[in-house]
Order: structure tokens, then sequence, then C-alpha cells
């Protein structure tokens, strides 16, 4: 159906359509190695659909979806995450009942399977590298806290953290600033450049002002199709773009 | 030397300090009170609301933590009765003590129903051993089968509370309606011997609490394996953002599935240790009413509590035997307004009104204890380090207690 290509992520001619609502028509874009992309649109233009999608959520009507020149519309969620996708949820999506620590833990990407959970060890390895993700995720401290107990951004964090822990190829992230005062984006447009080195990412934003500061490539979606696509300042110029979603 | 360190290690990390309490505080009232303090008509008793304690502990694992609720454990009850009980009749319907039956050597019951032939799937339960081996096979199959069917479709909540429900009714309605192969509405009845073994002497009554205890310390042992492996932090994970989870590369329904079965042999256990006790099994304690009863017994004593579980079964049985002695009728509303209450007050039930008011007196009473053998002893003795005893802890607490720690 569709050739290899060099990209990491290659979406072409993606449809999903709910009783006959094409929610995603037609989609067409690519990502490339280290590429961090940044998807926009105004409310129901299919973003958080793309990524459904991709990470297998949602089943696709038509098209493929090529990650690595691998076919994800056929797999299952879980081989999905294994091959080197990870999702960011839109609300933060963290175990409430669970430490901080026991947070990362769990998506630590080893003893993933029944019995492999049941003889999993808390060994040196994974301490250190909850340690050192808890630092970057400004959470060095709280280790010991129980997750429901964090501040919203926190949370935000933690998720971000956890799927860190997994240490995809591909990151999505939903709305990762939505809820967050304006210091808590600072860090995070901090912590998400220093994350996004040896992978790329594709985030779905509101904040323009955030876009600009992380942004290689805007992707603008309409009615689940593409609106214009290219650098912050080319799209934020382009009329059509300026009609229906930016504003006047 | 060192892998006796690491084995002393693992213990402790299996089994904290509190843990360890609870289980120590429940093996003495089972094994030394109660054995001294009643005759063994009561002991007997204790005995048959134990065998519904291992459905509840497995109830805990598997709605407690897993957040799956099961209204049809007394399927797997009621399996694992029937089929030791299918042993027993065998052995207490041989030529001799059945010959004035029309067919000799065949449960009596079959003979009533103008049944002449041994039924083929009857034809195994001559060995005790394949009994003991399908005890724990059959359960888990049926439990298998169930779990795939609806974890892999992601039937979960209350339609799966509804089908397990519909199981249970099912069975009894099978059990009942094939009454010339399970003996229908009188249950399997009249057993007698175990290898030539009387089980209706009081001695055997004996031997089969003991023996239960153990099994029952067995279970709650596995129990607490898992609950302190990644599994049980990954059931909890499950029951509060299951999506998650799945996308953090794990397949979701095969930890719904091995609980389930895991629940299913608890329950099967306790089953066959009802029939040998008690010396009867029957529908009645396969269909939805005995099956919900068994979630009460697990959410009184607290559904995060594999102690309180036992407890719970323990304190339910004893309050139904005392209260419908002498109000038969009203026992079903006082156990209905005892769910109701139990939800609605204490969340976390015994465990939790435990670990809220009782616990931190006892903790005190302890440290004063353990402080004084401290400063006797010197340093000798040097207390375990705070932070990781608050790490374990805090994956099983219900919400109520986080404040104490």
């Amino acid at each position: 159906m569709s050739s290899n290509t060099d990209f990491v992520l290659a979406v072409e001619s993606l449809t999903v359509s709910f009783d006959g609502f094409k929610a995603v028509n037609d989609l067409t874009f690519y990502v490339d190695e280290n590429e961090i992309r940044v998807i926009i649109g105004p409310n129901g233009a299919g973003k958080t659909t793309v990524l459904d999608l991709i990470c297998g959520r949602t089943k696709a009507t038509e098209g493929s979806i090529k990650f690595r020149n691998k076919e994800l519309t056929r797999m299952k969620e879980h081989d999905i995450v294994k091959a080197g996708v990870g999702r960011k949820f839109q609300t933060p999506s963290i175990y409430g009942d669970l430490s901080v620590f026991e947070n990362l833990e769990i998506s630590f990407p080893r003893g993933r399977s029944v019995f492999g959970a049941l003889v999993f060890k808390r060994d040196e390895e994974v301490i250190s590298k909850v340690h050192e993700i808890a630092n970057m995720i400004f959470l060095g401290d709280q280790l010991d806290k129980q997750a429901e107990l964090l501040s919203h951004g926190q949370k935000q964090w933690l998720e971000i953290g956890m799927l860190l822990m997994q240490d995809p190829d591909l990151l999505m992230l939903d709305e990762p600033v939505a809820g967050m005062s304006v210091g808590e984006r600072q860090q995070t447009a901090e912590l998400l450049r220093s994350i996004i080195k040896d992978r790329s990412v594709i985030v779905i934003e509101h904040d323009m002002q955030f876009v600009a500061q992380i942004a290689d490539k805007v992707t603008v979606l309409h009615q689940g199709k593409i609106l214009a696509e290219g650098s912050v300042d080319k799209v934020k110029k382009d009329p059509k773009v300026i009609e229906v979603y930016l504003g006047h | 030397m060192s892998l006796l360190l690491k084995s002393r290690a693992g213990i402790a990390s299996l089994l904290p300090k509190k843990d360890l309490y609870g289980f120590l505080v429940l093996a003495l009232i089972l094994v030394v009170v109660l054995p001294l303090s009643l005759d063994i008509f009561r002991l007997n008793l204790v005995g048959k609301y134990l065998t519904y304690a291992f459905v509840a502990v497995g109830l805990v694992l598997c709605w407690g933590y897993g957040g799956i609720l099961s209204l049809g454990q007394g399927v797997f009850f009621g399996l694992g009765g029937y089929i030791m009980a299918m042993f027993l009749k065998l052995e207490a319907s041989d030529p001799e003590s059945t010959k004035i039956q029309s067919t000799p050597g065949i449960p009596d019951f079959m003979d009533w129903n103008q049944i002449t032939e041994l039924p083929f799937f009857w034809q195994p339960f001559y060995s005790f051993t394949f009994t003991l081996i399908a005890l724990i096979i059959v359960p888990t199959i049926i439990a298998y089968i169930v779990g795939v069917a609806m974890f892999k479709r992601r039937v979960g909540g209350v339609y799966f509370a509804i089908i397990t429900q519909a199981i249970a009714a099912i069975l009894t309605i099978l059990i009942i309606g094939q009454q010339g192969y399970t003996g229908g509405v009188n249950g399997m009845t009249d057993l007698r011997t175990l290898h030539g073994w009387d089980i209706r002497t009081d001695s055997a009554k004996y031997v089969f609490y003991f023996v239960c205890v153990f099994m029952l310390f067995v279970c709650l042992f596995i129990a607490q394996f898992i609950r302190k492996s990644k599994l049980g932090r990954l059931l909890v994970a499950m029951r509060d953002k299951e999506d998650r989870v799945r996308f953090s590369g794990y397949d979701v329904s095969n930890f719904k599935i091995f609980v389930f079965c895991i629940g299913a042999i608890f329950a099967a256990i306790g089953g066959a240790m009802f029939t040998l006790q008690v010396g009867f099994m029957s529908p009645t304690l396969v269909g939805i009413v005995p099956s919900i009863e068994m979630v009460i017994f697990c959410a009184v004593g607290g559904r995060l509590s594999i102690v309180g579980a036992v407890y719970g079964a323990l304190l339910v049985n004893f309050a139904k035997t005392s209260f419908s002695e002498s109000f038969p009728e009203l026992w079903l509303f006082a156990m209905g307004g005892l769910f109701i209450a139990v939800v609605m007050a204490f969340p976390n039930g015994l465990a939790g009104v435990y670990a809220t008011y009782a616990a931190p007196k006892v903790d005190a009473f302890f440290t004063k204890l353990f402080s004084k053998t401290v400063a006797k002893n010197s340093s000798s003795m040097p207390l375990p380090s705070k932070p990781t005893s608050t790490k374990t802890e805090s994956v099983s607490l219900p919400q109520g207690v986080i404040h104490e720690q």
C-alpha cells in the first residue's frame, strides 16, 4: 500500500470515521528523526484522534501509519508501546494510590508479562533510573509521596517522567502545559528541550507562545484535514490559519 | 551465609513488620486460642467459616486490588466442593454398602434417577491424585475461559459482575437440573471416608480444621507475595488508570485473567475444605446468594486487607449463626444493611477501622516496648530504616491510613 521511508513516522492517507463522521480525513504527514512536531488547530479538529490512532487506542478506517517502517494500524496497544511509541494523555494520567517512585517504576521497560511482573526485582538499575528521571522532572525529593497529593503541574511532569522511563523513540504529548502556571510552563519548556535529544516528539498544544518556543515544524489541523504545515512563522502568517484558528 | 542474608532480606520485604504481626496474631487465634477454647462442634463451625475466608482472600486480590468485582465466586467454591465430594461419594458407594440398590456400586442418587452405569466423567474421580489435580485445574480452566472471553474484549465493571452472577445462576440450574449426575437440589450427601478413614469422627474434624488453617495460610502467603510483587502494584495501577497501564506496554487483560484465576483457585480450595469438614456439598453454596455473601465477607473485613478478609468471614458468619437462630427471617435484611453500612461508613471495612482507630495506639505500645528492649540491649539491635518501610507500606494501605505514617 505504501512504500518504506526514512522517516520515523509516516502517516499516509489516514482516515477514521465514526458513524460516517470523518474525524480524520485523508491525513498525510511525516515526522523526521529528532524532530519536534507541534499539532495545533481549533477544538474538534481531530488532533487528539490522530494521537489515538497512532498509539492504537482508536482503529483507523483507512490508510497507514508506519513507525520505522512498521505498520501500526493492526498492532495491539502494548505492542505499539514496545515498538517504541510513548503517549501522554491530556489530563494527567497517573496512579494516585501509588507513590511517585512506584509510578515511575511501573513504566520501567522490564517484567511486562504476568510472570515477569511476579518475579520483578527492584534492583540497582531500576532505582538509579528512577532517581535520574525523578531529578529531571523536578520530583527528586518527592519519591515517597503518594502521587494523588501532587499538584496538577507535578502530576503532568510525573506522567512525562513515566514516559521517559519507557525511553520511547517517538514521544507524543497531548497538551503538556494545559492548566500550568507561567513558572511551570517555563520549566516544562526546558524539560521538553532536554528530553527531545535522541527522539522525535509530537506535541498537541494551544499556547502559541509555548509552541514558538519548542516547535521545529507546525501542522495545523482543521476538520480532520491539514490546513497548513511549516515553520511557526510561516504558519502564523498563513491567512487560512488566521481565519479558522488564530483569529484576527 | 550471604544466601541466608539474602533470603532473610527477601522475607523482610515480603512481610514487613506490620504485616508480620497481622499474620502472627491471626495464626495465634486460629491455631492456639480457638482450638483451646472451643469444643469440637464450635471449632468445626469455625472451620466451615474459614472455608469462606479462602474466597474472601481471593476477592481481596480480584476486587480490592484489581478492581474486578466477581459476584460469581460461588461457582469456583462449588466446583472445588463438588470435585472433592465426587471422590468421597465414589468411595462411599462401594458395592458392599450399596448392595440394596438396583445397580450396586454407583452413588445412591444415580440409582434413584434410573442411571445404571457410572457416567464417564465420574470415572477418573476414583483416583485421589486426579481429584487433587482437578481441584486446581478445573476452576483455573473455567476462570481462564471466562477471563479471556471477558477481559480480552474489555468487558469490565458492572457488566463483568452481572455476567459472573449469570454464570453462578447457570451452574446452579445445571446442577439442579442434572440430578442424576450431580445429586440435584439435595447435593452430594452421606460422605463417609477418605481412603478408608472415617471423616465424621471428632478426631478427623480436628485434623481437617488444622489442614484448613494450614491451607488458608498457604493462600495468605501466596496473596501476600502477589501483593508485594510488581504485579500487585500493577493491579492497583490498573484499578486507577487502566489506559495508562496499557500504554505503558502491559497487556492489561492478561493480568486480570491471572488474578481472576488465582481467586478461582483459592475459592476451589475453600470449597474442597468445606466438603471435607461439613460432609456434604449442595447447590445452595454455588448460586447467587452465597456468591454475594462472599463479597460481603470481603467488604466487611476490608477489601484491601488479606488478613482482614479472614476476620470478615469469621465475624459475619458468627453473626449469621447467632442472629439467624433467633430471627431467621430477618437475617437477609441484616446482611443487606450491613453491606450498605460498610460501604457507606467504612469503605475499608474492619481493617480500615482498625488502622484508623486502634493501630496508632497499638503502634505506640509496641514502640514503647521496643524502645525498652533496645535500651537494654544498647545498640545491638538497630532500628529498621524508616524510608524503606514507608515505601513498601504505601502500596497497600487504604486511604484513611496514610496520615499515621
